[in-house]
């Protein structure tokens, strides 16, 4: 499609019909433009697709801020000692040398969607003509009272994986003998519904190793949570008396923490512990909310394309957007990322749209060769994503059944980190 | 879908015209089929590994589950996604061997005559321990109909529409046909490729990943695939 905007009006409206209209988008300036904020699961793989199938068609622009990124998934492996931290971190290099993708390491500041622009903490602003925002999440201030970014050191998230999940390891290590692990679990939605209780398995494997007598609290605001038979099966069985949760039924939903005592005061009842985890409740990175396409903490979008509900043009992958029913996962934002990049394709060159599938899985390590999954795929409706059909793996499963499950999980790993970053 | 070309018409029914467990075997008849066999299988009163693994005691057991036996890889992941030996399993790998277990180191092109197939089954049978397994014995002489039709074979698949739902596949299975964990699915036959879907979406191969991902894909979406697949680089 070369036409720009005075030919294409020339032609008249009869061809017009027979040319995707979006082609519009390109005019005044050659090639059309995708911007994309986030290099996770969802934004590398939305611009790996998008350059990879177009040819250089389509300028394609990737801000994210880190040079090397650490996948969320598998870092729980990492503190129960199965990985290595550099075994989960990647760099944008191929991305820019194979695909001619603009990588630019700087922060999104703010998205102006009259001009569509983005503006770059460094000063620079980038045009585009469809924006694709994949910014993970951000943490509610306030959700855990006596808990901010600013005390994440003395008690970590390490729900954004590299540095955060280095310092929650080390300080595992270094718990006096007997002592206490305690977690602060989310409320619903979060960011990969079983990492919190896989994380929790892979604390209990790493100190059922050195600090055998160590015990392990959680606290949790919600009733039920993510394969949790499958979770209560596995730590009755490997670390038996080592794990105790407080669920809502009892006061697991009032808490808050005092950072400086190395405190937990769980519906009145305060707990000394050596570590406190403390994962808060969620919402869309912060970019989608100066962009204006949130309600709420999440962004809503069409399961179709991905795109905004506030704006044809922006389209919102993975964690941040609000599409219905799949879970905030990494596998997910890289299946919506290829919906979109069609979709996004379709709309700037005219290639072929076909209709959206989408599809998850998410593997959880229990412990050392004990792997579980949970799956499901889903359709586009005129109201959300929608689940099609199911499955998940089942108690009483014997060995040989979870250790391939879990080397399934690692060639899945290997699968999706390939599929986003080579 | 094109117009068939002839000898495509008559690989598509040489290959699907089998895969019946439905008919009734005659043992003793089944006893001569297997010396085609015999090569490598033994059976009977005192058989023993050779080149492949004996046939005693064989229907109702897990695949590679005999201990002392060294399976291919594709056979022990077959036995660890849960496929066991049934009238109904048995007659599809007979049928085709490596549509059922990609890699399997039985290299035997598959006997598609059904009835031969039947017979053979009623043959090995007698082997086995369990009496729910005679094939004579109704109801478990009657398997599931799983043929692939020659039509659905014949679809001619279009790579572009492969392209784009291959991208569902290449979350897990990576395209360069490396396989860790997960076995590859780059440059398959076509025809392997749309068996294998198909044993998926009628729940003949065990695994719930596969079956979900191959239920939903309709015979052209699993022609279009094979056909993206076989030539990728």
């Amino acid at each position: 499609m070369t036409l720009n905007r005075r030919k294409f009006i020339a032609v008249g409206t009869a061809a017009a019909a027979t040319l995707s209209a979006p082609a519009l988008l390109a005019d005044g300036h050659g090639k059309p433009r995708v911007v994309v904020i986030g290099g996770g699961s969802g934004g590398a793989t939305a611009a790996r697709y998008i350059a990879r199938d177009n040819k250089g068609e389509i300028d394609v622009t990737l801000v994210e801020p880190t040079r090397s990124y650490f996948t969320c998934y598998f870092s729980n492996l990492y503190i129960g000692g199965f990985t290595d931290l550099e075994d989960i971190s990647h760099t944008y290099g191929t991305l820019a040398a194979k695909y001619g993708i603009n990588v630019v390491h700087d922060w999104a500041v703010d998205v102006d969607r009259d001009s569509k622009t983005v503006s770059l903490a460094g000063g620079a602003v980038l045009p585009y003509d469809k924006l694709i925002l994949s910014p993970g999440i951000d943490f509610v201030e306030d959700a855990v009272p006596g808990w901010s970014v600013t005390e994440q050191n003395k008690m970590p998230h390490a729900y954004k994986a590299g540095s955060q999940s280095e310092l929650l390891k080390a300080q595992i290590m270094a718990m006096p003998e007997g002592g206490r692990f305690a977690m602060v679990a989310p409320p619903n939605p979060y960011r990969c519904p079983p990492g919190p209780y896989e994380r929790i398995s892979m604390v209990a494997h790493v100190l059922s190793q050195v600090n055998p007598t160590a015990k392990i609290l959680v606290a949790d605001p919600k009733p039920k949570f993510s394969k949790q038979a499958l979770f209560e099966e596995g730590w009755q069985r490997h670390y038996s008396g080592m794990i105790e949760r407080i669920g809502p039924d009892f006061g697991g939903e009032n808490v808050s923490v005092d950072p400086e005592a190395m405190t937990i005061d769980i519906d009145g009842m305060v707990e000394q512990v050596d570590v406190c985890n403390v994962i808060p409740a969620q919402k869309a990175g912060r970019i989608a909310d100066m962009a204006g396409v949130t309600e709420g903490n999440w962004a809503p979008v069409n399961a179709a394309d991905m795109s905004s509900k506030m704006d044809p043009d922006v389209h919102v992958l993975g964690d941040a957007a609000a599409q219905g029913d799949m879970p905030k996962s990494g596998f997910a934002a890289n299946s919506q990322a290829k919906v979109c990049a069609m979709a996004v394709r379709g709309a700037l060159t005219g290639s072929k749209v076909f209709p959206a599938k989408f599809t998850n899985t998410c593997w959880s390590l229990i412990a050392e060769d004990d792997g579980v999954k949970v799956g499901a795929t889903y359709e586009a409706t005129e109201e959300k994503i929608a689940k099609v059909d199911g499955f998940i793996s089942q108690t009483g499963e014997d060995a040989a059944t979870r250790k391939a499950t879990y080397e399934e999980s690692v060639g899945w790993y290997s699968g999706i980190t390939t599929d986003m970053f080579s | 879908m094109r117009p068939l070309l002839p000898a495509l018409t008559l690989a598509a029914l040489i290959v699907a015209g089998g895969t019946r467990a439905d008919l009734i075997g005659d043992a003793e008849k089944g006893a001569r089929h297997f010396n085609a066999c015999t090569g490598c299988h033994e059976v009977g009163n005192g058989a023993e590994d050779r080149i492949g693994p004996h046939l005693n005691s064989l229907f109702g057991r897990r695949a590679a589950a005999h201990e002392g036996y060294r399976y291919s890889a594709s056979m022990e992941r077959a036995g660890i996604d849960g496929l066991t030996w049934t009238l109904e399993t048995l007659d599809a790998y007979i049928a085709n061997p490596r549509a059922l277990v990609s890699k399997t180191r039985m290299s035997y092109r598959g006997l598609k005559d059904d009835q031969a197939r039947a017979d053979l089954l009623a043959f090995l049978r007698q082997f086995s321990d369990n009496p729910a397994n005679i094939p004579e014995a109704a109801p478990t002489a009657i398997g599931t109909d799983h043929s692939v039709a020659p039509e659905i074979l014949a679809i001619q698949g279009d790579p572009d529409y492969g392209e784009y739902l291959s991208s569902e596949c290449v979350s897990c299975h990576r395209a360069d046909g490396s396989a860790e964990g997960i076995p590859s699915i780059t440059r398959w036959p076509e025809q392997d490729f749309v068996v294998a879907m198909h044993a998926y979406k009628e729940k003949l191969r065990p695994h719930p990943v596969m079956q979900m991902m191959a239920g939903r894909l309709s015979n052209e979406e699993i022609a279009a695939l094979a056909a993206y697949f076989k030539d990728l680089e």
